[in-house]
């Protein structure tokens, strides 16, 4: 087990740099997630990392070793694939095996390390079989056995449950957070499925267009959003952007109401105001929104409503009780403490 | 194709046999006409192989009749042809020969295809167009190069001059890398992260993959080189290193052609190739059949 830094991490096909120098220290054990939108260079940092793909500058260590020029197999990395990638000739136990293809352990040590690795994922049964005859879920644990047996200072994912359907996503994703409870690894996990990423990291790395936008735990993230590309990507629905013009200590919204930010704000300056749909209370003393439901969409415990209004289509959750029926005009309001401010041509969060 | 298309019927002819023996309801003309076309191409098919053992089975003064079952059917003519020495010496050095061209194409041709396929380099575009173009220069431009070499390195009348053209074909190594396409990257890297090297990737992981494309390199090759008449014919001059068909058309003397041993040569040389083509049937209308998913 080791730390893993990234340092000025760059990724150029020809003369497209599709990385621009990521910076990165991961703790020994730390389980962390790399999220974005499909092309932000997730899976391209991820396989550097495992040596598949060739670094065009900077500099990846693993331990106190830098890597960049070591073969995959000399990295003391293991990597579990999007599609599984286990060998559809071979016997469950030899899938696991293989793992072990590099190790000078004797035969019986490695035979009693594939029935840990089976014990622990409760695949006993499933040794003799092969590939075809396993579940999607099955031959995921294959493939997270394949890496286990390893004995890896660092795990990698490569996006392992998107290809599995919502109910066993949701499971697999509980095992594998369990498992990394249970051997305390150091995984990297790679994902473009934001709830994903919530649940299982200890850290979250939010990347786009070759850029990490923000590093830090799924609460920061959270309560804390960067800037409004995490503050969008993070929480759905996603997060409400309200233009509105500063004004001083009290900035008065189109909606009649007014908020304070807790600062002096420049008099006219564009600023986006950003609010989570759960954060929109049905309220009539201060309202930050107005407008009619348009659509409303009931969820059980709660129900989402559309609102137009001055401001754009607004989402919210309200309570599933609360009787909204669509046409209704509604006035809505939150807490000032769970309201953000962003710079309109940055993005970027203010105060 | 029809043995593409034949299974996906199968339940519904079975459908209407079942819900149709009161009306008595026809087969539809489509299937009507598919089935007579299949029966022609079937007729087509088997005739030369019906007439080859039928005249095999002939007196020599019965050949020139163009009737199908012999008016005094006889084996002596497989009497004659299994005493011959000379049939035994051919017959071995054919199967010699298709069996090592066959393992080096497979070998070879899977080896070139699999680097065309997995691997970026410079030129390796150019290197495949190179290859398969070579497709396109006939065999009958071919062998008096191949002859001068031969004769340069003295290869003339071995076994060596004979298979040395065949080893490796731009065919098989355009199939191969064909089919490699149809394997998926993930396991290639999987196996480089599990600590494999190249050689052992392709021969562990890759081959193992695309064993249907290989059973169909395997019958074209056997066959094709098994069959093959007109280099084995310049190249070797005496009659120990003839092939079967080489040494067939030997057969008689100069004013008369021993057709009825001929064929009975001939009958007796297919069997190898009905052996290798039954072990190998089964993969190769996989591999048809997957050729097609792939596209």
């Amino acid at each position: 087990m080791a730390n893993l830094s990234l340092h000025k991490l760059t990724k150029s096909y020809g003369k497209v740099e599709v990385l621009h120098g990521i910076d990165l220290d991961i703790k020994d054990g730390e389980f962390v997630v790399f999220v974005g939108p499909s092309g932000c260079g997730k899976s391209t940092s991820l396989r550097m990392i495992a040596g598949l793909e060739d670094i065009t500058a900077g500099e990846i260590r693993i331990g106190d070793r830098v890597v960049n020029n070591l073969e995959p197999k000399d990295r003391d990395i293991a990597m579990v694939f999007q599609n599984y990638a286990i060998y559809p000739h071979m016997t469950v136990r030899k899938n696991i095996a293989f793992g072990l293809w590099t190790s000078s352990l004797s035969k019986a040590e490695k035979a009693k390390r594939i029935e840990d690795v089976a014990r622990i994922l409760d695949m006993t049964d499933l040794l003799e079989r092969k590939p075809s005859q396993l579940s999607g879920g099955q031959r995921q644990r294959v493939a997270i056995g394949r890496a286990m047996v390893r004995q890896p200072a660092v795990f990698l994912f490569d996006e392992p449950l998107s290809n599995l359907d919502a109910q066993l996503r949701t499971q697999m994703r509980l095992e594998i957070k369990k498992l990394h409870q249970q051997v305390g690894n150091t995984i990297i996990f790679v994902t473009h499925d934001q709830v994903e990423a919530m649940t299982l990291a200890d850290r979250i790395v939010i990347m786009k267009d070759g850029h990490i936008q923000q590093v830090g735990t799924p609460e920061e993230v959270f309560y804390s959003p960067a800037n409004t590309f995490v503050a969008q990507f993070i929480g759905a629905p996603s997060m409400n952007m309200i233009n509105i013009t500063g004004g001083g200590e009290e900035i008065r919204l189109k909606s009649g109401g007014s908020i304070n930010p807790g600062k002096t704000t420049q008099d006219g300056r564009e600023m986006l105001l950003g609010v989570r749909p759960d954060d929109l209370t049905i309220e009539t003393d201060n309202p930050i929104v107005t407008g009619k439901v348009v659509v409303r969409e009931p969820l059980g415990s709660e129900t989402l409503i559309y609102v137009n209004g001055p401001d754009g289509e607004i989402v919210a959750k309200v309570p599933g009780k609360s009787g909204v029926l669509v046409g209704d005009d509604v006035k809505l309001g939150a807490a000032p403490e769970t309201l953000h401010f962003f710079d309109t041509e940055t993005g970027a969060a203010l105060l | 194709m029809s043995l593409a298309t034949n299974p996906g019927q199968l339940p519904r002819a079975s459908v209407n046999a079942v819900f149709a023996t009161q009306t008595k309801k026809p087969a539809n003309m489509g299937q009507i006409l598919r089935w007579m076309v299949l029966f022609l191409g079937g007729i087509l098919m088997i005739a030369p192989i019906v007439y080859m053992i039928s005249t095999s089975l002939k007196w020599p003064h019965e050949v020139y009749n163009v009737n199908l079952i012999p008016e005094e059917p006889t084996i002596e003519n497989y009497t004659y042809v299994l005493e011959d020495g000379r049939f035994y010496l051919w017959f071995v050095n054919s199967i010699i020969i298709a069996l090592i061209t066959t393992v080096s194409n497979l070998f070879f041709d899977s080896l070139v295809g699999y680097t065309l396929c997995k691997f970026r380099f410079p030129g390796r575009y150019i290197v495949f167009i190179a290859i398969l173009s070579t497709l396109m220069i006939p065999t009958e431009m071919l062998v008096i190069p191949w002859y001068t070499m031969s004769q340069a390195f003295g290869w003339l009348d071995s076994y060596w001059g004979i298979m040395f053209p065949g080893l490796m074909t731009a065919f098989g190594t355009f199939l191969m890398k064909q089919f490699f396409e149809s394997v998926p990257n993930d396991f290639l890297e999987a196996a480089r992260i599990d600590g494999l090297n190249e050689f052992q990737i392709w021969w562990k992981i890759a081959m193992p993959l695309v064993k249907p494309a290989l059973a169909a390199l395997a019958i074209f090759v056997f066959l094709g080189n098994w069959t093959a008449f007109l280099w084995p014919l310049i190249v070797t001059n005496s009659v120990e290193m003839y092939t079967v068909p080489v040494g067939l058309s030997g057969f008689g003397d100069e004013v008369d052609v021993a057709w009825e041993l001929i064929m009975t040569g001939a009958a007796i040389s297919t069997i190898p190739t009905l052996i290798v083509f039954l072990i190998f049937q089964r993969f190769i209308i996989r591999g048809v059949v997957m050729a097609g998913l792939k596209g």
